[in-house]
């Protein structure tokens, strides 16, 4: 692996590193829940460029729809994660994550 | 040389951002470098020769995704100071972790080649670039061999929807609302009741 010449380990390499900050920011920020869902962000974020990175220097065009797929299933997990944030804000006045195992079903 | 450059100014912004999302103090700095994330890694997208998901990622996730996470973050009024309590607290065990992680996926990431035989085993190989253009190339597997994932995948977007508005939704009492079917099948006789009033004395 090259400095200069950018090659698939480069986007590998930033996509674990973003893979990492998501991971360590979910240990990090163990109260606030819209933190928590912001790493889960980017982790998407680093299995999209994984992904993107793989069909360009493969020459493969369906890593691009799996892509697309993942940017899919991601806005969905944050609609109905605010939504869930929102209902439990209204119900309990507080998002700290530690109250939510109260819910034991 | 210029390709590099502009890579290791996209990535160093990622990865500064991304740190920045995960330690910043208020929520609302960390939306915003969320967007920043989002945008740098657009740019590594079209670096790459992937216009149309660098697009996707900026109307998406900047314009709609983190747009949403910066209404509920204002939206809410929650004492963020109380919530970073045990922030040190987890730091030791939480860096250890990412750092075995980090070493582990570098390992497998930095290292990998692709064999030039893996030419063969593409499913849909990507056409040059001065014939069809990305987004015309997505398109025409997109609707052809994925439009049942593609079909699948606005279905999620539609569960998604119902059930953001069926959580949130609340019917509170006390309001005045509209109720079309009452409105409507209300009689005169119901409503108007008629006096016969003495004349000089009122009702």
């Amino acid at each position: 692996m090259t400095m200069l010449e950018i090659g698939i380990g480069h986007y590998l390499s930033l996509a674990a590193v973003l893979f990492t900050l998501g991971i360590f920011g979910i240990f990090l920020n163990r109260k606030n829940v819209i933190i928590i869902l912001m790493s889960v962000e980017l982790i998407l974020l680093a299995v999209n460029i994984n992904l993107v990175a793989f069909s360009a220097f493969l020459g493969d065009m369906a890593g691009q729809i799996f892509a697309m797929l993942v940017l899919t299933v991601a806005a969905a997990e944050a609609a109905i994660g605010l939504a869930v944030i929102v209902v439990y804000f209204r119900n309990r006045g507080t998002i700290a994550v530690e109250d939510i195992n109260l819910m034991k079903g | 040389m210029l390709a590099a450059i502009a890579f290791y100014c996209f990535a160093a912004v990622t990865v500064a951002s991304a740190v920045m999302v995960i330690s910043a103090r208020n929520p609302v700095h960390s939306v915003l470098f969320l967007i920043l994330a989002f945008f740098n890694a657009a740019g590594l997208f079209v670096l790459i020769g992937a216009e149309f998901i660098a697009m996707i990622l900026v109307v998406v996730y900047v314009g709609a995704v983190a747009v949403l996470f910066l209404f509920v973050v204002m939206m809410l009024d929650i004492g963020f100071s109380q919530l970073r309590e045990g922030f040190m607290q987890y730091l030791p065990i939480g860096g250890l972790i990412g750092l075995i992680l980090f070493i582990e996926l570098i390992m497998v990431a930095g290292s990998w080649l692709l064999l030039p035989k893996m030419e063969n085993v593409r499913a849909f190989p990507s056409p040059p670039t001065e014939q069809l253009t990305n987004t015309h190339a997505i398109g025409e597997i997109l609707y052809t061999n994925y439009i049942y994932i593609f079909q699948g995948a606005g279905l999620v977007l539609l569960v998604a929807m119902i059930g953001a508005i069926v959580l949130t939704l609340r019917t509170r009492e006390g309001i005045k609302k509209q109720n079309i079917s009452e409105q409507v099948s209300r009689r005169p006789e119901d409503s108007v009741e008629l006096h016969d009033v003495q004349t000089g004395s009122g009702v």
